[in-house]
């Protein structure tokens, strides 16, 4: 990675300006050309620097519900019941953390109906205590990595 | 959030989404790609993503790292229990803050006091500590408890997919 790289990195996680001719319009700003910018691009995601370069969408808004949950699981069941969540289409995310509430998942589904009838089945199955932490209100969502 | 987008629009949308799940093509000229795949004139598609963009549903059109690769290998939620009063400000203050990722605000349960929730990530523990007492100093007496849950293993990951229609 080069001086040109991470400025490129930078600038692209705030995102393409919505303009005619956006790779002219960073090339200026960057100082370079569309062709190399484009090619700096294709090279950092086929080493994986990137992982997508693309529209991120705020899927929440374009229908579906959505949850935080956490279960506190016994170390000795830990690795037992990330199965039977993994397993779960519903569950999209799903972290260990270092805390008596120890499993950190997020719920997708089509209806909030979908989600109560998810939790339910989550605490039949595994017969563990479950925390239904939905969002009441974002203040904040954007993630910048500067390098 | 109180704005919505049309019905045409989010079947534009719906429609945007499954052409550009791989990523937008490296194309010198990527809107007109897309505008031919949308049956649609340049400036039409252009118009469209200003407004999708303005309206909140598509974020932007941008670069996602891969965080690990680039050093960022710690990350902390840090909760917080705010005053209930205090909390449109404290939200909007916490959420602005360049290293916080995410910002929201979730309910309190009986076995969970915490209703401020805002991800940290960092090069090293040292960074996402530091960070976590930053927000303590903005919070200040607002503040009466708080915890960092460091994440210590992804169990699953497969991002979050538009889900299916209500059958």
């Amino acid at each position: 990675m080069d001086d040109l790289d991470r400025r490129l990195i930078n600038r692209l996680q705030r995102g393409l300006p919505l303009v005619r001719h956006p790779w002219q319009a960073l090339a200026a700003e960057l100082d370079s050309s569309s062709t190399q910018l484009l090619e700096r691009l294709r090279q950092m995601l086929a080493d994986g620097i990137l992982t997508r370069f693309g529209p991120l969408f705020d899927i929440e808004r374009l229908g579906g519900a959505f949850t935080l949950a956490a279960l506190a699981v016994p170390e000795e069941r830990f690795e037992q019941v990330a199965e039977q969540l993994h397993a779960l289409p519903e569950v999209a995310h799903n972290y260990r953390r270092e805390h008596a509430w120890n499993m950190w998942f997020v719920l997708a589904c089509s209806t909030e109906q979908a989600i109560a009838e998810t939790l339910h089945h989550i605490e039949t199955l595994t017969g563990l205590p479950l925390l239904n932490l939905p969002k009441e209100e974002t203040y904040h969502v954007g993630v910048y990595f500067p390098v | 959030m109180s704005v919505y987008i049309s019905r045409s629009e989010d079947t534009l949308a719906q429609h945007l989404i499954k052409l550009t799940q791989a990523g937008l093509p490296l194309v010198d000229d990527p809107w007109a790609w897309l505008a031919e795949q949308l049956h649609m004139s340049v400036e039409a598609t252009l118009d469209l993503l200003k407004r999708l963009q303005a309206e909140g549903a598509v974020r932007r059109i941008a670069a996602v790292p891969n965080h690990y690769r680039l050093g960022y290998r710690h990350n902390g939620m840090t909760v917080w229990d705010v005053r209930d009063a205090d909390m449109p400000r404290l939200g909007a203050l916490i959420g602005a803050q360049p290293f916080v990722s995410h910002c929201y605000r979730r309910p309190r349960q009986t076995a969970w006091r915490y209703n401020l929730f805002a991800m940290v990530h960092g090069r090293s523990s040292d960074e996402i500590n530091h960070y976590r007492e930053h927000l303590r100093q903005l919070l200040g007496d607002a503040c009466v408890a708080d915890e960092m849950l460091v994440s210590s293993r992804i169990l699953k990951k497969t991002g979050l997919r538009l889900p299916q229609a209500p059958r």
